[in-house]
């Protein structure tokens, strides 16, 4: 296992499992209004300095994201590259909080990144269908982990949820957590899957007393990915979570956010739902790829008050 | 870190602009498609700052009577004879230009009402205009929307309007008129007259005949005087309902037909299996829209024990994240009190809930020094005998009781002098069916609050008034159904 020289280290992970929560224990979820809710945060204007001090937030919450087949070593070292300084020459902006690529490009990813804050986060157990038994996406996760990942994102079986056979996702995320270790645990609900508000919020709560660090909306590999009203169903699950065993959960929204404004309106949302308290890097991510530019191109606006082309952001 | 970063929980300013049109210094009345000058006038001043904005003409009984004439006549010789086709261009034109100068609206509602932008902005401008559209679309259907029904016009129609939403209520009382073939004279609130004005330049650039709408402003000896005008046929008042008692006298024996809509006192009814996030928020939209100064405001919450410390809790966090302030800022929740008058009601009635026992919380946050302002209260520990259950306190303070039974939830919810509005909170439809079914309430919602639609009809029970507006029921408030 290879080990990072001078990586900042979040604190030590929680290892506290709650029993298995039933349905009836998780609030029912009105569509409209959940909806609606999103939508009133979209109306915040954020301006001046309140804007660039939330801009220069979220790019550090980014998880640098690459995850093709396609995907070569070459890549994945100029996507380090890219998340250690994503705007070069300007150190206030940065770095990103992980790159996230498949287990296969770990240890090229815990290399390039050494000596750096930027943490190494593997998707796991059979991304993104999560359609295989367990002891082999169980081994996945040890082998990721010994490649020196410091998160692993699994993905739940959702066929499974739709069945009904609930328990089976607390246990094998349970059972994830566990073979994680030190490393942090992110859940992927696949929310676009599950369909049902009621749905997520459930998978979030079974998720969290399993013993998820973080949950997490989507793999970004079906249509329906992450939605400001979905997010909002996690993020008040974190909240009620939080009031009844005092533990805090990480969020992160991946998928589908692809430019600044939106992801300053998930910003708010998450000030608004659970307070500043969550508003760094070790409570909140952005899984996106494109969004990262978006970011360093409304940065530059504020500070030069002009667009720059996109051939000032570099391409990787 | 400044006051304004984004993680110590602020906004930096981001107000609205307000210099793309323009507040004339003065208006005067608008009768018979021209301006009227009047001997009296009165300032009309911004709530939230105390700056007059303009000065508008003050009608009085040779005005009034004026306006009238020019309406009798306009509806004798144009509008009545007019194709229902015909009205209905007018309405659609009407109805697009309100679109196109919809910012110039609500930055002239926020600023001589006191409202939010963002609820001027998405809410009252907006509606206004599909109050228009609606009533456009059947001005020559009227046949079809009262079949087997001669219909026919009434007459001329006066029209009295109250503050809390100048332009959307003259949007709610002039279209249902005009789409009937009704000529109109209207009297637009004391603090509040501009957006009824400018609707009035936005009639002259639509070209609608001259008479076809009057509009004139001054305080209530002019709404008195519009009411027992002999000539006029039918009466709409939106208003409180001490004045809505006074015009139901002066109509009596007289002929004249009227709707009043007035008063509420609206339960908002919340059971153990609600979705609870979603009815906080809703709770402070229906309380708490428009400083509270709805008169189908859910100023009443019932809910049920099991759950009653979760919402309260909840409904506290949620209640500091409120942004009391300039009324013009983007990110503003709460505005201005409409008026100085208002403002000293509400503390009154306040100051009497904490006599009588009730529990008072407000958050945390202060509000600016000028201006005419409060903070969203709530009350715990209320009981049915208490003044401020009982009473319309038109401003945002809520008044909770709990309940164990829906029996309980019903008869108290009930028993009230009022009955415009209610809503019904809990995810299992059979008790949606039955307890909205058992309130004594004009609209009652179902999982929301407060929403506002044309087709819609919209009035009271009781003291809350009288007649329907919107929807069909509304549109035949305007006309004469002969069988």
């Amino acid at each position: 296992m290879l080990l990072k020289e001078g990586a900042i280290r979040f604190p030590v992970v929680s290892n506290e499992v709650f029993p298995f929560p039933t349905r009836r224990d998780s609030p029912v979820i009105d569509q409209v209004g959940v909806e609606e809710r999103a939508q009133r945060f979209c109306a915040r204007s954020l301006k001046k300095e309140t804007k660039v001090t939330a801009l220069k937030l979220a790019v550090t919450m980014l998880d640098v994201t690459t995850l093709e087949g396609a995907d070569s070593v070459g890549k994945v070292r100029q996507m380090c590259q890219k998340a250690m300084r994503p705007l070069p020459g300007d150190p206030s902006v940065g770095p990103a909080a992980a790159v996230c690529v498949y287990p296969r490009m770990v240890g090229t990813a815990v290399k390039a990144v050494q000596g750096s804050p930027v943490q190494v986060a593997a998707v796991a157990t059979q991304f993104p269908s999560g359609q295989m038994r367990l002891k082999e996406r169980l081994d996945e996760v040890r082998y990721a982990v010994g490649e020196g990942a410091d998160e692993i994102d699994m993905v739940i079986s959702r066929g499974q949820f739709l069945q009904g056979e609930y328990r089976a996702i607390y246990d094998e995320v349970a059972a994830c957590k566990e073979a994680c270790g030190k490393a942090h645990l992110k859940v992927i609900l696949e929310t676009g899957e599950l369909t049902t508000y009621d749905n997520v919020r459930y998978a979030s709560d079974m998720a969290m007393a399993a013993g998820a660090d973080f949950i997490k909306t989507s793999t970004g590999k079906v249509p329906i990915a992450a939605t400001l009203p979905v997010t909002l169903v996690m993020l008040q699950a974190i909240e009620d979570f939080y009031e009844r065993t005092g533990r805090m959960v990480g969020m992160k929204p991946a998928g589908g956010i692809s430019n600044a404004k939106l992801a300053l309106q998930y910003l708010v949302m998450v000030r608004e739902v659970l307070g500043a308290k969550w508003l760094t890097n070790q409570w909140f991510r952005f899984g996106a790829s494109s969004l990262t530019n978006d970011l360093l191109m409304q940065i530059r606006k504020q500070e030069t008050g002009r667009y720059q082309s996109g051939d000032y952001f570099t391409q990787d | 870190m400044s006051a304004n970063d984004f993680l110590s929980g602020g906004f930096a300013p981001a107000p609205e602009s307000a210099d793309h049109f323009e507040i004339k210094k003065s208006y005067d009345l608008f009768i018979g498609g021209k301006w009227v000058k009047t001997a009296k006038r009165f300032e009309t001043t911004n709530p939230a700052t105390g700056e007059v904005l303009s000065e508008v003409g003050l009608a009085g009984k040779k005005e009034v009577n004026q306006a009238v004439k020019a309406a009798r006549r306009a509806y004798d010789g144009v509008w009545s004879k007019m194709s229902g086709a015909e009205r209905g261009k007018y309405l659609f034109r009407i109805a697009r230009l309100l679109q196109e100068r919809a910012r110039e609206f609500a930055v002239v509602e926020t600023m001589d009402g006191g409202k939010p932008i963002r609820e001027s902005r998405d809410v009252d401008v907006p509606l206004a205009a599909a109050h228009f559209f609606y009533h456009a679309g059947w001005a020559d259907k009227l046949a079809y929307a009262f079949p087997g029904c001669e219909v026919a016009p009434i007459g001329v129609v006066g029209q009295v309007i109250p503050w809390n939403f100048p332009l959307l209520m003259a949007a709610w009382k002039i279209a249902p008129a005009l789409a009937c073939g009704n000529t109109v004279v209207l009297k637009p609130a004391e603090t509040t007259p501009l957006t009824a004005l400018k609707l009035a330049e936005l009639f002259e650039d639509a070209g609608l005949p001259a008479g076809v709408v009057n509009i004139i402003t001054g305080a209530g000896e002019t709404g008195q005087a519009l009411v027992e005008h002999p000539d006029v046929d039918k009466v709409a008042f939106t208003g409180s309902t001490a004045v809505g008692k006074t015009i139901r006298r002066a109509v009596a024996g007289t002929g004249k037909r009227f709707t009043l809509e007035l008063g509420g006192k609206a339960a908002n009814i919340v059971f153990e299996d609600a979705p609870i996030n979603e009815a906080v928020e809703g709770i402070v939209n229906g309380i708490f829209f428009n400083q509270g100064h709805v008169c189908c405001a859910g100023s009443r919450l019932f809910v049920q024990e099991s759950v009653a410390d979760k919402v309260i809790k909840k409904l506290q966090k949620r209640m500091e994240l409120l942004v009391v302030g300039n009324p013009l800022d983007k990110n503003t929740d709460i505005g201005a009190i409409n008026s100085a008058e208002q403002l000293a009601r509400i503390k009154a009635l306040v100051k009497i809930g904490q006599e009588e026992g009730a529990c008072m919380w407000q958050p945390s946050g202060g509000v600016p020094r000028k201006g005419n302002w409060f903070k969203p209260t709530l009350f715990t520990e209320c009981a049915q005998s208490q003044r401020i259950v009982q009473e319309e306190i038109f401003g945002p303070v809520l008044a909770i009781q709990t309940f164990r039974t829906p029996q309980e939830a019903i008869a108290k919810a009930n028993n009230t002098q009022y009955g415009l509005s209610g809503g019904v909170w809990t995810d299992k439809g059979s008790k949606i069916f039955k307890v909205t079914t058992a309130l004594k309430a004009g609209v009652v919602w179902a999982n929301t609050f407060n929403k506002f639609d044309p087709t819609s009809p919209f009035g009271g029970y009781k003291e809350s008034g009288i007649g329907r507006e919107g929807g069909l029921h509304g549109l035949s408030a305007y006309c004469q159904l002969i069988h």
